[in-house]
């Protein structure tokens, strides 16, 4: 019961986190023409955002016990 | 090579594949195998939600806006992480309720009500319809641009378009056929379809490879790896802005309402509804939807930017829209297998979305809308007792039918239109609009069937004005001039600058004005009363779906029917078979032997309801069980009576679990009690057993005494004298037996008298003394007694004190050595206690023997004929009466070195009460 | 030839009254105190019938009857089995390791020279 708990808050930070990530103004931070190794900063940023957001959610979610 | 006969080859051998693996699936189903019953599976039928929209038109949309094409993508992943909450409840509600479309939920909610499942269809048909028509144009698209190979001609300049366009209605027919045979296979109560589930993933699999295969390609294969694209992209100045500003043009607030709509569009769909909530086979599942989904989407829009730039680099001045580079970029390499397999997955991504999204729709229109029209202007249906279930099998795949056509109508009517275009945002507008009233539905009581109503009507003309009729007006079916100068010419009327609202894009614009229009309608008319009897019934069992899963909707029908009509009822729709074999599984889950037992209760009548609603929607359902059972309506009060007690049910059930876990605690202790009753009861056998021996033993020997004087009365003086004195002597013994147990067990059971007195211990001792002398004498054993001057007085029974010392002492010269005898008595003060040692020069006991002297009945003999009178229990005995008074008895010896008893007694017993001494 | 009987058992006072019966009645009587000695006189003296009691110190009864059984040459040795315990257990487990009779303590004086005339065939 109490892990369920902790699962469902940990789900709804992640969203939350999500909802951050993706939106104005952190975006605008990194909306400029710029590369890190070879790949364009805006890109990259969103893409690994946004790995980390699927990652967080398998581990809130899977980690949740049986 | 690519000409037609290989295109249509190919495009027949994957479908033929298709229906392979959909009848496998349906075969596995019924042998109740399912081939579904998988996380991962669950998870890639998600990816439905990737359409051609997806794998042709991202690297469109990346081609003018950059990363512009991501939101649609990142609302989904945000929303997942939602799922457990969302679509869990929504999965919770379906299952219980047996709803098989978006319509029905929202029906359902709100009261059954046949009019607002009818208008949430209209919103469906109307919004989806086009995006059908945008799979059939993107496939159409893609088999005139193969056509035109080697050469690249954009479609829509070419003269193959109509044989292209023709084949798409092939296309469109196969998919028709296919979605009959497994979208309409059977009425199931459920309406689940495994087979197209399993054929769904499968397509989703070929999407993603194809297109990441066409991603390695472009990125690895034209060029060398992203760092090489991007630089390119970068020294170009016309590709430039597209690796910076975010979505291009339109601001964050663009982005922002992409991502909102997406979400929504995830959850409301009727395919993703469909997929996600209706085809569920095990809520457990979400868990791995829940990041495998998103994980899917990333997946595949990762070589979406690489493939747009490549694409603008390779063709840059030729015309070729971006539309079709995934397609094009293979064809200008002349990469004939790749262009086949973007094909096929193209294939795959329109036809996934356009089998589900008509099963979808085809059910909403037959049990939302053809059906309430059939029941009100047929009334004769009711009453005629014919079997309805090929009637609704026919309407089902007329629907299909239907849909498809009108999608096939509507592609070949816009063509290149503008409508066609944009129409992939404009169906997720649409289908927002069912967001208010269902997630409002799913955690908000108050809401009415007058406010659903009023909201989605508000919202769905506040859609179809800002964002419908402007892209009509656009692809030129509508007056230019509705769009520039408003509807009769007023300015705030202008479509898409409603009220004066400019500086954002037109779907943030029609967002806004729509959920204003809608959650304000929603909101502000479902408080104008409170709900009814139905709607606050459903409300309830929408919004506790997570809380319990009792029948609660059972307990608010009352009335009376006939087992015999609801069968009949049920089997017109499903067959006579299917409902038979679900009224006797009914009947077997409640202990009865058959359907026919049972009385026509609440229960029956509500499983009836819900068999009927998996086949024709809950509102007709209602209706047709209203025919046959008299139902007594019941109050507001009523209802809100049962439902109060039924969540006082809920706290006394949960009072009763924990009773239950007491009760079950109480029965384990009481389980072990009796086991060590049972213990006991053993122990006491063995007592007995032993008493009994201990008692047989002397009555030999006194009876056999007896019978020889008496059979021989001459018997020699002597002989008469000796056995006679035995025989007192056997008698002497039984009684002081007899009298030791009775005395044990009054100690044991704590019932013995003690008399307490304080006392001096010195004088038990010498008291002791004396009276065994006699046994000393007839052993001619010396007995050496060493007291202290003073020793302090203990409170303790005398006579007690006496019958422990005189046990040692007779104990003591039982084992003595006639003759050299010796037995030492001390006493001792040792701080807090006194402690006594009788002490003998006998035989010793062997340690082995040690504690079994101190249990009862046992002797333990040391001579080799001689086996020491006694009854075996004066130790016990005395052990007993010391711990008593607190204090302890034991014995130290070793072979050959006699043996020395010793027990303490604590001086603070004397200042305790006797009562608080171990019994 | 008077037949020779051993009584096994470590009441003094039983040992008195049954040696005093058996010998009035002109049998030729041994006695033995504990299991072992009762075990040494069965082998030394080859009686013919032992009345063997179950309780008694170093060899119960039952260990006695079985060494007795398991050896040939004492075949033809009889076995009355003397015992305070009247358990119906006893009894067969007596029974099952060869003993010839049974009797519970207390018994009858005649009954006890019945049962002893008739294992000894008289």
């Amino acid at each position: 019961m109490h892990r369920r708990i902790l699962a469902g808050d940990r789900l709804a930070a992640a969203f939350l986190v999500g909802c951050v990530l993706f939106n104005y103004p952190l975006l605008s931070l990194f909306d400029r023409h710029a590369a890190i190794a070879g790949i364009p900063l805006i890109y990259g940023y969103v893409f690994f955002a946004w790995a980390m957001v699927i990652a967080l959610i398998a581990w809130a979610i899977e980690r949740h016990v049986r | 090579m690519l000409d037609l006969s290989v295109i249509i080859a190919v495009s027949l051998v994957y479908l033929g594949l298709l229906f392979a693996v959909a009848w496998w699936g349906d075969q596995r189903a019924d042998r109740g195998r399912s081939l579904i019953a998988n996380p991962s599976t669950y998870a890639l039928s998600m990816a439905v939600y990737c359409t051609t929209w997806t794998f042709y038109g991202s690297v469109g949309r990346a081609a003018v806006s950059g990363i512009g094409f991501l939101p649609v993508y990142l609302g989904p992943t945000l929303v997942m992480a939602l799922g457990w909450f969302l679509l869990l409840k929504m999965i919770r509600i379906v299952k219980a309720n047996r709803i098989t479309s978006i319509a029905d939920f929202i029906s359902s909610r709100y009261g059954k009500s046949h009019r607002l499942g009818g208008l949430v269809t209209i919103i469906a048909v109307v919004g989806v319809i086009p995006y059908i028509a945008l799979q059939l144009k993107a496939v159409s698209s893609s088999i005139s641009l193969l056509l035109g190979y080697p050469d690249i001609v954009m479609p829509g300049r070419s003269a193959t378009t109509s044989v292209a366009a023709d084949i798409s209605f092939y296309v469109a027919l196969i998919l028709a056929a296919f979605t009959i045979v497994f979208g309409t296979r059977h009425l199931d109560a459920t309406e689940r379809h495994e087979g197209m589930v399993a054929a769904i993933a499968l397509e989703s699999c070929v999407k993603l490879v194809s297109f990441t295969a066409v991603g390695v390609f472009v990125t690895y294969g034209m060029y060398n790896g992203f760092g090489d694209i991007f630089q390119r992209a970068l020294d170009d100045p016309s590709l430039r802005q597209l690796l910076g500003a975010v979505p291009s043009g339109q601001g964050y607030t663009s982005w922002f309402s992409l991502l909102f709509l997406s979400a929504m569009a995830l959850l409301f769909l009727p395919r993703q509804f469909q997929i996600a909530v209706v085809e569920n086979v095990n809520e457990e599942h979400l868990r791995r939807a829940a990041w495998l989904f998103p994980l899917y989407l990333l997946l595949i829009n990762l070589f979406v930017l690489p493939i747009a730039l490549g694409g603008l680099l390779h063709f840059a001045g030729q015309g070729v829209d971006a539309d079709t580079f995934v397609l094009t970029l293979p064809m200008a390499l002349r990469h004939e297998g790749l262009v086949l397999l973007v094909f096929i997955g193209g294939l795959s991504a329109g036809t996934g979305m356009v089998i589900v999204e008509t099963i979808a729709l085809s059910t909403m229109v037959c049990n939302d809308l053809v059906m309430p029209l059939l029941l009100r202007s047929h009334k004769t249906l009711l009453d005629d007792s014919r079997d309805l279930s090929r009637l609704l099998l026919t309407i089902r795949r007329g629907a299909i039918a239907l849909i498809l056509l009108l999608g096939y109508l509507y592609f070949r009517l816009a063509g290149e239109a503008y409508a066609l275009v944009a129409i992939g945002l404009i169906s997720f507008s649409a289908v927002a609009q069912f967001a208010p009233a269902l997630i409002g539905g799913m955690y908000w009581r108050g809401g009415t069937r007058g406010g659903a109503m009023a909201g989605l009507s508000a919202g769905f003309l506040v859609w179809a004005y800002t964002l419908l009729l402007p892209s009509f007006a656009k692809s030129g079916w509508l007056p230019a001039d509705f769009l520039t100068q408003g509807l009769f010419g007023i300015d705030l009327l202008r479509p898409q600058q409603l009220f004066g609202l400019t500086g954002v894009d037109e779907i943030s614009h029609c967002l806004f004005w729509s959920f204003f229009a809608n959650i304000g309608a929603y909101v502000g008319v479902s408080l104008l009363r409170p709900p009814m009897v139905a709607e606050a019934t459903q409300a309830t069992v929408f919004v506790d779906a997570l809380k319990d899963t009792g029948q609660r909707g059972a307990a608010l029908w009352r009335g009376r029917a006939r087992v015999g009509d609801l069968r009949d009822l049920v089997g017109r729709f499903l067959g006579p078979g299917r409902a038979q074999t679900a009224f006797a599984a009914f009947a077997k889950r409640h202990g009865a032997g058959s359907a026919d037992e049972m009385e026509a209760d609440a229960r029956l009548v509500q499983f009836a309801e819900s068999l009927l609603a998996g086949a024709i929607g809950s509102a007709s359902a209602r209706v047709m069980v209203a025919s046959v059972a008299k139902e007594e309506p019941l109050s507001i009060e009523e209802v809100m009576n049962i439902l109060d007690e039924a969540s006082q049910l809920r706290s006394y059930s949960r009072e009763l679990e924990r009773k239950s876990r007491q009760l079950q605690a109480a029965t384990t202790e009481l389980q072990e009690a009796n086991e060590r009753l049972k213990e006991l009861d053993r122990v006491k056998d063995d007592i007995m057993s032993s008493v009994t021996h201990e008692l047989r033993t002397p009555l030999t020997s006194i009876r056999a005494f007896s019978e020889l004087l008496h059979d021989d009365p001459k018997m020699h003086l002597a002989d008469r004298q000796r056995f006679l004195g035995l025989v007192v002597s056997e008698t002497e013994r039984l009684t002081r037996l007899i009298n030791q147990t009775l005395d044990l067990a009054k100690i044991e059971s704590g019932r013995a008298d003690w008399n307490g007195c304080e006392l001096d211990l010195t004088e038990v001792i010498d008291r002791s003394v004396a009276a065994t002398s006699q046994l000393f004498r007839e052993k001619e054993a010396q007995v050496i007694v060493d007291l202290p001057e003073n020793s302090p007085l203990i409170l303790a029974d005398r006579d007690r004190l006496i019958q422990v010392m005189l046990n040692l002492l007779s104990n003591a010269v039982k084992f003595l050595t006639p003759g050299s005898g010796e037995v030492r008595v001390r006493l001792r003060v040792l701080g807090e206690a006194l402690e006594v040692s009788v002490a003998d020069n006998g035989p010793g006991i062997r340690p082995e023997d040690q504690q079994l002297i101190f249990e009862k009945f046992r002797q333990v003999g040391d001579t080799m004929t001689a086996k020491p009178s006694g009854t075996g229990l004066g130790l016990p005995i005395s052990r007993r009466i010391v711990e008593h008074f607190g204090g302890r008895l034991w014995v130290e010896s070793a072979v050959g070195e006699g043996a020395t008893f010793r027990f303490t007694l604590p001086l603070t017993s004397a200042r305790q009460p006797l009562e608080a001494g171990p019994a | 030839m008077s037949k020779k009987i051993l009584i096994a058992d470590d009441e003094q006072n039983i040992v008195i009254s049954i040696e005093f019966l058996l010998r009035r009645e002109g049998f030729d009587v041994q006695v033995a105190g504990d299991g072992e000695e009762a075990l040494a006189k069965v082998r030394g003296e080859k009686p013919d019938l032992v009345l063997l009691d179950v309780m008694m110190p170093k060899m119960n009864g039952f260990d006695v009857c079985q060494a007795v059984r398991a050896d040939p040459d004492l075949s033809d040795t009889r076995i009355l089995m003397l015992t305070a315990k009247g358990r119906d257990t006893e009894v067969s487990k007596g029974l099952g390791l060869g003993a010839d009779g049974y009797m519970t303590k207390p018994f009858s004086t005649k009954e006890l020279l019945a049962e002893v005339r008739k294992l000894l065939g008289m």
